[in-house]
C-alpha cells in the first residue's frame, strides 16, 4: 500500500472526537422567541437599549432582507435553511451586555479558559512581556461578555469594546462608519445580519495612534438553534495603525448552526488595518452531520490615500464556508492584501476567495490563497480582481495553489479579472499538487511518521501565509491545520 | 549486520520480477560495493532495504542486527539505523533544510526514546558537519533539493547521513551527476563516515565512486541475482571488461 493511501486512510478516519473544542457550556440562557419577524427586531434593538436611528436602520434591513433570494453561485450545497427555525438572540442570563471582570459568569471565565483565551488580565499580564499583551472581546451567542485591557487602551485614545456599548458610548461614529463598506442591501446574509445582529467588536483608532496591542475578538457559539451575527467594525484614522485577530470555536451538534457576521474595516489616510483570522468552527462529524454554516460578508475599504488593509485568513471550521474578504482600493497609491489558507476535510465545502476592487491611481494588490483539500471535502477559490476605468498604474498579482490528499476531494479555482484601465498590470499564476508517493517515503525515509510527513510538507505548503500572522498565532495555526488534517498529531 | 537471504521481490503493480533470489551478508565496518548494468535490481533493491511500499516480498528475509525487517514501516527502519542515500533526492517545496534536518533528527531520536535536542545544540552540529560538505548556511534555509544543483543534491544527502549517525548506509548512485570536484567532497564525507560500527551498501555503474570510496567487497548484481563476489579488483576488471561476462546476452 502506497504511503499516501495509508495517510488518506487516516484522514478518513478522523471523527468528531478530533474536534477538541466541541464541549458545551451549560449555562442558562435568555432567548428571544423563534423565527424572525419585526417584533424579533424590535426585542434585539431594544435588549441592546439602542438609539431609534438603529431600530430604524434595522427595520429597513429587516424589510428588504425579506425580498432577498439566498444567494446560489457558490459551489456549496446543503439543505435550505429555516430561518424561521432558528433563534436570532441568545445571552447567558448573567451577562447583560460587558461588565467588569469581577461580575463576569465563572462559568464564562472557565470556558474561556478551556478554550486558551485568558480574560483575567491581572493573569496575562503576570506572564506575557507588554508587547505581547493581547486585548480580548468574548463574544459568546449573542453577547460580548467582557472585554479586555480597555483602561489601558483609552489612555492611548484606543476604543476597543463591543458594538453594543458603542452604540451607546459613541453613537456619532457608530453611524458615520457602519453600512458604509458593506451596504445594507449588499447581499442576503449582510442584509440579514444588518438587521438581527446582536453583538460584535468596535474599534477605533484616533489619527497618528499606533495601537499598542493586539486586539482580538473571540466567537463562541453555545447554544442550540442559535444564529451567531455579529457585526465588526474597525476604522483607523489618518496615520493610524492596528492589527486584529479574529478567533471563533463551537460545540458539536448535531445539526447545522448558522453564522453570518458583517466586518467592515476604514482606514484613512496613510492608516494601516492587519486583520488575521483564525476560523475553527466545528466542521460536522465523518459524515457530514452537523457542523457551522459560515456565510461571512467581510470587506475593507482603504478610504484614503497611502492607505493599506491586509486580511489573513486560516480556514479550517465550518460545514460551509462561503467567505470572500475583499479590499476597495479607493484612496490613491492604496494597498490591499489577502493571505489565505483554508483546508477542508471530511465532508465540508468551502468557497472562499477575495475581491481587490482598484478605483484610485497607482493602486496594488496581492493575493496569496493555499487551498489544502482532503477527504471528501470541496474547495474553490474564487476572487474577482478589478481596475476601473480610473485605475492608472493599478497592479495585482495573485497566485493560487491547491493541494490535495486523496482521490475523493476537489480543489476548484474560479479568478475574475476585469481591467477597464488599460495601464493595469494583472498577474495570475494558479497550481495544482498531491503529495506524492515519493515525498512521503523520502521524508519516511528520514525517519518522520506518516503524519509527521503529511504535516511538514502541508507546512512548507502554506509557509508563505503563515509568515503573515501574528508570531503567537502562527504556532497555533501550523498546529490547527496539522490536528484538522490528520487528527493525532498535537 | 545485514543479512539478505534468498530474497524475490516484484513490482506490486504489475507483478514484474525484479529480485530473483538474493544472499548479502554485511558486517559492522565493511563497505560493499554492487555494480551491475542498468535494469539489473540495484535500486530496486535499495528501495527494499528502506521500506517503500511499491514492491513485494514473495521469498526470503532481511535481517537487520537479527531482526527482520519485513515488518516494520520505513520510518522505523530509519530509526533502527537505515539510511538510505538517493539517487535521485526528492524535492519539498517550503520546507526549509534546516528545518527538514531538525525534523527527521528530532523524529529519530523521539522513535528512539531519547529527547529533542535543543536548538543551540543542533546548530552546532549542523553547522560541523555542514562545513565539511561545504554546504552554506545559506543553502540551508533553501528549501530542501528545490533548485539544487546535482552536486547540491548530493551533498546535502551525505549532511543528512552525518548528522542521523545511521549503523547502515545504502548509497543509491551517488555519484551520478557529480563533477570530480563534487565527487571528492561526497566521497570525502563518506570516508569520515567508515567506522568499525557502521556498514555501508554503495550501489554504483561504475568504478570511479570506488577510487575514493574503497570497498572490502564487490558484488555483480544482474538479473536480480548476485552473479560473482570478489575483492576491490573485481571493480577494476568491469571497468576494463564492462559486464558482457557476467550477463550474458543480457548485456547492456
Amino acid at each position: 500500500m502506497p504511503a499516501v493511501q495509508e495517510t488518506i486512510d487516516r484522514v478518513r478516519s478522523i471523527d468528531v472526537d478530533q474536534y477538541k473544542y466541541g464541549f458545551v457550556t451549560e449555562i442558562e440562557s435568555e432567548k428571544a422567541p423563534k423565527g424572525l419577524n419585526e417584533d424579533i427586531v424590535r426585542f434585539i434593538s431594544a435588549k441592546k437599549g439602542e438609539p431609534e436611528w438603529m431600530l430604524e436602520w434595522r427595520l429597513d434591513a429587516y424589510r428588504r432582507w425579506r425580498t432577498m433570494d439566498e444567494p446560489t453561485w457558490a459551489r456549496v450545497s446543503y439543505p435550505k435553511i429555516d430561518f424561521e427555525d432558528l433563534y436570532y438572540y441568545s445571552a447567558p442570563k448573567t451577562a447583560e451586555g460587558p461588565k467588569s471582570l469581577d461580575e463576569v459568569d465563572p462559568e464564562l471565565l472557565a470556558t474561556y479558559e478551556k478554550l486558551g483565551i485568558p480574560l483575567r488580565e491581572q493573569e496575562i499580564l503576570a506572564g506575557v512581556a507588554p508587547q505581547n499583551r493581547v486585548a480580548v472581546d468574548a463574544v459568546f451567542d449573542s453577547v460580548s461578555v467582557v472585554t479586555t485591557f480597555k483602561e489601558e487602551l483609552k489612555k492611548a485614545g484606543v476604543i476597543f469594546c463591543s458594538i453594543s456599548e458603542a452604540l451607546r458610548e459613541y453613537p456619532d461614529l457608530v453611524r458615520k462608519y457602519l453600512g458604509s463598506v458593506v451596504p445594507v442591501s449588499d447581499n442576503f446574509y449582510a442584509t440579514l445580519n444588518s438587521a438581527v445582529f446582536s453583538d460584535g467588536s468596535f474599534v477605533y483608532v484616533p489619527e497618528g495612534v499606533r495601537c499598542p496591542m493586539e486586539l482580538s475578538t473571540y466567537f463562541r457559539i453555545n447554544d442550540q438553534q442559535t444564529g451567531q451575527f455579529e457585526r465588526t467594525l474597525i476604522i483607523a484614522d489618518k496615520g493610524a495603525y492596528v492589527s486584529y485577530l479574529e478567533g471563533c470555536t463551537a460545540p458539536q451538534r448535531d445539526e447545522n448552526q448558522l453564522h453570518a457576521a458583517v466586518v467592515e474595516l476604514i482606514a484613512l489616510d496613510d492608516a494601516e488595518i492587519k486583520y488575521s483570522t483564525v476560523q475553527n468552527w466545528y466542521p460536522g462529524d465523518k459524515e457530514g452531520k452537523g457542523g457551522i454554516y459560515n456565510f461571512v460578508t467581510k470587506r475593507g475599504d482603504c478610504r484614503g490615500r497611502n492607505s493599506k488593509i491586509s486580511w489573513t485568513q486560516v480556514e479550517t471550521g465550518s460545514a460551509i464556508t462561503w467567505k470572500y474578504p475583499s479590499c476597495i482600493l479607493r484612496g490613491d497609491n492604496s494597498r490591499g492584501e489577502f493571505y489565505s489558507i483554508a483546508v477542508s476535510n471530511g465532508y465540508q465545502q468551502v468557497d472562499s476567495g477575495t475581491k481587490m476592487i482598484h478605483l484610485g491611481k497607482n493602486t496594488s494588490s496581492r493575493i496569496i490563497s493555499k487551498g489544502i483539500s482532503a477527504g471528501k471535502s470541496q474547495n474553490t477559490y474564487r476572487g474577482l480582481v478589478s481596475a476601473h476605468r480610473k485605475a492608472s498604474n493599478a497592479r495585482n498579482f495573485t497566485q493560487c495553489d491547491s493541494l490535495l490528499i486523496g482521490q475523493d476531494c476537489g480543489a476548484h479555482t474560479v479568478p475574475y479579472i476585469e481591467a477597464k484601465n488599460s495601464t493595469a498590470v494583472f498577474e495570475h499564476e494558479a497550481t495544482t499538487s498531491k503529495i506524492s508517493d515519493d515525498q512521503m517515503f523520502y521524508c519516511q525515509q528520514r525517519g518522520l511518521s506518516d503524519e509527521e510527513a503529511v504535516a511538514l510538507i502541508v507546512n512548507g505548503f502554506v509557509k508563505d501565509v503563515i509568515q503573515q500572522l501574528p508570531m503567537e498565532f502562527a504556532v497555533e495555526a501550523q498546529k490547527l491545520i496539522s490536528i484538522s488534517l490528520e487528527g493525532s498529531v498535537g | 549486520m545485514l543479512e539478505i537471504k534468498n530474497l524475490h521481490a516484484r513490482i506490486a503493480e504489475d507483478e514484474t520480477e525484479i529480485l530473483r533470489g538474493i544472499d548479502l551478508t554485511v558486517k559492522p565496518g565493511e563497505v560493499h560495493a554492487i555494480m551491475g548494468p542498468n535494469g539489473s535490481g540495484k535500486s530496486t533493491l535499495s528501495y527494499i532495504l528502506a521500506g517503500k511500499e511499491d514492491y513485494e516480498i514473495t521469498e526470503g528475509d532481511i535481517l537487520f542486527n537479527g531482526e527482520s525487517l519485513l515488518d516494520m514501516e520505513a520510518d522505523e527502519r530509519a530509526a533502527a539505523g537505515l539510511f538510505l542515500a538517493f539517487q535521485y533526492p526528492i524535492e519539498i517545496p517550503g520546507v526549509a533544510t534546516m528545518t527538514f534536518l531538525k525534523t527527521a533528527l528530532n523524529a529519530q531520536r523521539k522513535a528512539r526514546g531519547e529527547g529533542e535536542l535543543s536548538t543551540p545544540e543542533f546548530m552546532k552540529r549542523v553547522k560541523d558537519k555542514a562545513a565539511e560538505l561545504n554546504i552554506t548556511m545559506d543553502m540551508l534555509k533553501r528549501p530542501l533539493n528545490v533548485g539544487f544543483s546535482g552536486g547540491e543534491k548530493k551533498r546535502s544527502e551525505i549532511l543528512q547521513m552525518s548528522l542521523l549517525e545511521p549503523k547502515l548506509c545504502v548509497l543509491d548512485e551517488t555519484d551520478s551527476g557529480l563533477d570530480i570536484d563534487a565527487l571528492r567532497i561526497v566521497a570525502d564525507g563518506v570516508n569520515r563516515l567508515r567506522s568499525p560500527d557502521r556498514a555501508m551498501v554503495v550501489i554504483t555503474h561504475y568504478q570511479r565512486l570506488l577510487d575514493h570510496i574503497v570497498p572490502d567487497v564487490v558484488h555483480v548484481l544482474s538479473r536480480g541475482r548476485i552473479v560473482k563476489t570478489g575483492g576491490k579488483e573485481l571493480a577494476l576488471e568491469l571497468e576494463k571488461n564492462g559486464y558482457a561476462d557476467y550477463v550474458g546476452e543480457q548485456a547492456a
